[in-house]
């Protein structure tokens, strides 16, 4: 069962040097304060995995905590460039940055060939494209039955996702609705999983279209209430655009950003 | 009297008018999803938006700032995860067509959005990458792009192939067993571009009022071929700029 714990002792508990992390969010209920969290607590040498990194990557990554990605778009979403993806893949500033590069649909289908225990996905994807000769996770695969050949794409089973909900009960049950991209497939295919949430409730009440990730499927619930800003919580928050353009500007410079995390992340500890 | 327009404008408005009632549509965010909103607010209210977050018949009645904006789920027919939207609804040839932009395109329509420089590892500009393009060009029965045209846009051949037009000519999509039929149509700020029945070369077919043949010439990579039977685009209508304006003025709101 999910044991429901402070937002700075699931981190703790959760990621480790050199971890596999994943955390998901399709532009919508985006873990941003599980983020600085980990920033916070200084981890290094993570392998970050997303299919949208944007702020809270472009954050990690700046920050050093990354050596590699696992992604199939990588930017601010509606606004433009991610600077620090950008600075580390063009510079290598702060580190140098190894990429291991998708397509939405091959990163959906590892994400659910991990959630079913399986080795492989398989789809008609990637033909044609350059991708197969800088990615070798993509390989071609013949069907057994009609010979036709089809993509494969290998299970993603990361050490640990995190991701942010709408509500959690008391045993630790999550509730989350709205655009919910990959996030149950995610939790479903780690080793370890920290679900943020807004607020924990007595009971869960049903809303339209909800996913509700049983206590016995994940391992740490932590209150984050307002932890999906600057992105979009339904029902709790709008996404905060402005910060999204103000991102632009603050993580264009090296100097800036690190002025910027250092006042708004570093220095800034959670309430217990 | 038409009212004074932008080029830009000129680029959504004759994107939009390629949408019609009935068509389903996958949405790029950005300039598709701007045209989409133009089309199902003016010419085609029956279009069917789908977009890669995984809502089906969106009805956002304001830009959606992002593809996880709240307004596209709660407007939406159905709401679905991204694994479902890849793998049951565009993957099987569900999707009329694919609506998608570019940072480069090619003489053979083929698409990048991921790196700028001849070498991978070392590009001289990241881009973001292929997000769902690929497989969006491969499955959709057909793809309508819309993008504005610079030498450095429109280049003889993109630096990196993310998704596929015509690969190096005819007979390609066949060969590499993609199951839609690839680009019909390309709209820039210059003017329409289609690709030639024979050789799948883009071909310039129609101009927007103020430019010229030369001048979509002028802002290619490469010698752009131009159709004997070159059109003008008819401007944008009061209605269609008084829409698009009100749409745009969303943003952020």
């Amino acid at each position: 069962m999910a044991e429901i714990v402070s937002l700075s002792d699931g981190i703790a508990a959760v990621v480790h040097d050199g971890d596999t992390l994943v955390m998901e969010g399709f532009t919508h209920l985006i873990p941003f304060a599980a983020g600085h969290e980990i920033i916070r607590q200084g981890r290094r040498d993570l392998t970050l995995v997303r299919m949208t990194p944007d702020l809270i990557y472009d954050q990690l990554i700046g920050m050093g905590c990354a050596t590699k990605l696992i992604f199939s778009w990588g930017g601010n979403p509606g606004v433009g460039s991610l600077h620090r993806f950008r600075d580390a893949v063009e510079n290598s500033w702060p580190l140098p940055l190894d990429l291991e590069e998708h397509s939405h649909a091959g990163m959906a289908n590892r994400y659910l060939a991990g959630a079913s225990g399986l080795p492989f996905a398989v789809l008609r994807g990637y033909v044609g494209t350059d991708l197969p000769a800088q990615t070798d996770t993509i390989r071609p695969i013949t069907c057994p039955f009609t010979g036709e050949v089809l993509t494969a794409v290998p299970a993603l089973s990361p050490d640990v996702t995190i991701i942010h909900a709408q509500r959690a009960d008391r045993r630790g049950n999550v509730q989350m609705w709205g655009i919910l991209g990959v996030q149950k497939e995610a939790v479903l295919a780690a080793k370890r999983s920290l679900i943020t949430v807004e607020e924990i409730v007595d009971s869960l009440d049903p809303k339209p279209q909800e996913v509700v990730l049983p206590s016995f499927a994940t391992t740490y619930v932590a209150v984050a209430p307002g932890g999906a800003h600057p992105s979009y919580a339904q029902g709790y928050s709008l996404r905060d655009n402005a910060f999204y353009t103000e991102w632009d500007a603050i993580s264009k410079e090296r100097e800036t950003f690190l002025r910027w995390m250092d006042e708004n992340v570093i220095r800034w500890a959670p309430a217990a | 009297m038409t009212p004074a327009y932008t080029a830009d404008e000129m680029m959504t408005v004759a994107a939009a008018r390629q949408l019609h009632n009935g068509t389903v549509c996958f949405v790029g965010i950005g300039l598709p999803s701007t045209a989409a909103n133009l089309a199902r607010a003016t010419g085609a209210p029956d279009v069917v938006l789908i977009y890669e977050s995984g809502t089906l018949g969106a009805k956002p009645d304001r830009l959606p700032l992002s593809i996880g904006d709240g307004i596209l789920a709660e407007t939406a027919d159905a709401v679905v995860s991204v694994p479902e939207v890849f793998n049951y609804w565009l993957q099987p040839g569900r999707i009329d067509v694919g609506f998608l932009s570019a940072a480069q395109i090619d003489r053979y329509a083929n698409i990048n959005t991921t790196v700028i420089g001849a070498d991978y590892r070392h590009p001289k500009v990241r881009l973001p990458g292929a997000g769902g393009a690929p497989e969006i060009a491969a499955s959709c029965r057909e793809v309508v792009v819309v993008l504005r045209q610079t030498p450095r846009t429109f280049v003889a051949r993109v630096d990196f192939i993310t998704s596929v037009g015509f690969g190096q000519g005819p007979g390609d999509r066949r060969r590499l067993g993609l199951s839609g039929s690839g680009p019909r149509v390309v709209i820039t700020d210059f003017g329409i571009l289609t690709p030639d029945p024979e050789t799948c070369e883009l071909t310039l077919v129609s101009v927007h009022n103020g430019s010229t043949a030369e001048d979509a010439r002028a802002a290619s990579g490469w010698r752009l071929a131009v159709s004997p039977e070159l059109a003008t685009t008819a401007p944008p209508t009061e209605e269609e700029l008084s829409v698009l304006r009100r749409l745009e003025a969303t943003k952020g709101a």
